[in-house]
């Protein structure tokens, strides 16, 4: 298969992707609207740095954390766990099946084509109340921009890989989207979402370190408002690049290992 | 009244006869209610462990708020969010038809139309809060106190149906709006920190325009012992102004509702 076949095939699903997001844009609005944690988490680090810095957080950079976090969070959520756990549990996967693109593929391309209509209100809302109130706080380094972008591709990826495996355990189990409700409490906790992650106590820290939750959210933040030097940020997403390529791994294991039980309709 | 009580038993026998069904689903359910618990306590955890105090409130204190937000999450995605994805369903199929053929009030029946029964694994841990709560203050509340705390988490349960029932009238207009019970959700998380954390316009729309304080700080007052006449007069009034409100909303969009057989 041509390259230039895949292209035009990945731009068909992204397009897709598209024209489903904007069909059901009021609810790109509320998914807005329900994305707001961050700004409690502004309130209350907000009256926690009244009394002074919690570790190298000041009222400023706290904010200017939260709405990086945002920012983050609205580029790179995949919500793809609940459409594969459908499809494979009503059996319309099976058409899917029949299309000449790999399905992982066919995901990958939708969620992309849906991100600029859910994101574009809520990233630049949040540019924007960075650039007003918290511009100072963030990094001024152009590298760290570089290695941003990049980290904000593998985060998107890993979310990805994480959403479509967890999906795809309903070739095994049933409630796979239960599996997905557990995962997002451990991403909320522990990926810097809620919390710094080195306002964490040493040792949970360690252990945070070498979970996946960081790396699908809150390093790419943490680059955006310079909480690390070029080096120990270069050993961060390069440790991220390791969990994206686990994360692809043992997609596509589960993915064949699954399709093999697949039974559609007259299948 | 005893007739609604009688009705009220028969709706929930029916969603328990219903998750019965799905005994090992009902565990792993409670079990994820536990974990997203979590979310609540672990920025408290991280943060009095630097700090003895936030906004005037110390560990304990804020345990308790944490504890009655815990409660009326279990009553919004137990209760509420599950009738108002079942409306959205009756709408759209017009059979609610049969619920208002019904002869009952129709908004009772709505409001209890499903229950999510392992929502209930958060009174549980809400219990645990509160006691881990009271350990770490070292004191045990006075029964003046339980009996405040208990009265204005009721108005605060009502004050809570208002909101969530003036957000379903909506069902009446728009076509999706299964999604406003995420919104409802996300507003409620505003009310797990004491109100003290906020500050300026939002502490202005948190107090009047959406009353999150009333519902977890000031129960949380009264059951610290800190009662204030002024906040239980303002609470009680507040749940009657907003259900009443609610109701005529209520009412004005039933008259919209255009039945599947007209």
């Amino acid at each position: 298969m041509s390259v230039a076949r895949s292209l035009t095939q990945f731009r068909a699903f992204a397009h897709v992707g598209t024209t489903e997001a904007m069909a059901y844009r009021a609810e790109a609005f509320v998914w807005l609207l329900s994305g707001t944690m961050p700004l409690i988490m502004i309130a209350f680090f907000g009256a926690v740095t009244r009394d002074g810095p919690i570790g190298r957080y000041s009222t400023t950079s706290v904010v200017a954390y939260f709405l990086a976090t945002f920012v983050v969070r609205n580029l790179t959520a995949s919500r793809i766990s609940w459409q594969v756990n459908l499809e494979i549990r009503d059996g319309t996967l099976g058409g899917r099946l029949l299309l000449p693109v790999h399905p992982l593929v066919a995901y990958a391309a939708e969620s992309l084509g849906a991100m600029p209509v859910r994101v574009l209100g809520s990233a630049t809302m949040a540019l924007v109340m960075l650039a007003v109130l918290a511009s100072g706080s963030l990094s001024h380094d152009p590298f760290i921009w570089l290695l941003w972008s990049v980290s904000v591709v593998l985060a998107w990826l890993l979310s990805l890989f994480v959403s479509v495996t967890i999906g795809a355990l309903a070739f095994f189990v049933d409630s796979s989207a239960k599996l997905m409700d557990a995962w997002l409490a451990g991403l909320f906790v522990f990926s810097g979402y809620l919390i710094p992650v080195d306002l964490f106590p040493p040792r949970l820290r360690a252990v945070v370190d070498w979970l996946p939750f960081r790396y699908q959210l809150g390093l790419p933040a943490e680059l955006m408002v310079g909480a690390h030097d070029e080096l120990h940020a270069l050993l961060l997403v390069g440790r991220q690049l390791g969990f994206v390529v686990a994360g692809a791994v043992i997609t596509l294991l589960v993915w064949r290992r699954g399709l093999a039980r697949f039974a559609a309709h007259g299948g | 009244m005893q007739r609604y009580a009688t009705l009220f038993l028969a709706q929930l026998r029916l969603s328990f006869v219903a998750s019965a069904q799905y005994r090992f689903e009902f565990f792993v359910d409670g079990a994820i209610e536990v974990l997203w618990t979590s979310t609540a306590l672990a920025p408290l955890l991280v943060v009095y462990g630097l700090r003895t105090s936030v906004a005037g409130w110390s560990f304990g204190e804020a345990l308790i708020v944490v504890g009655f937000f815990t409660l009326l999450q279990a009553l919004l995605e137990g209760v509420m969010n599950p009738s108002f994805v079942a409306v959205v369903e009756h709408v759209r199929k017009g059979t609610l038809d049969y619920l208002l053929l019904l002869p009952a009030d129709a908004q009772f029946m709505i409001s209890t139309g499903r229950f999510h029964l392992w929502r209930s694994v958060n009174v549980l841990t809400a219990l645990g809060i509160f006691v881990v709560a009271f350990h770490d203050l070292g004191r045990m509340p006075s029964l003046t106190s339980v009996a405040l705390g208990c009265t204005l988490f009721a108005a605060a349960a009502v004050l809570l149906h208002a909101i969530w029932t003036l957000a379903m009238c909506s069902v009446f207009f728009a076509v999706k709006t299964d999604n406003i019970t995420d919104v409802l959700s996300a507003t409620l998380d505003g009310s797990r920190w004491p109100s003290s954390v906020f500050r300026g316009a939002t502490r202005l729309v948190l107090t009047f325009v959406i009353p999150l304080g009333l519902m977890t700080t000031v129960p949380a007052e009264a059951l610290l012992g800190k009662f204030d006449v002024r906040m239980l007069a303002a609470s009680m009034a507040e749940a009657v102004l907003l259900s009443a409100i609610a109701r005529f909303v209520w009412t004005r969009s039933l008259a919209r509702y255009t039945s599947a057989s007209s």
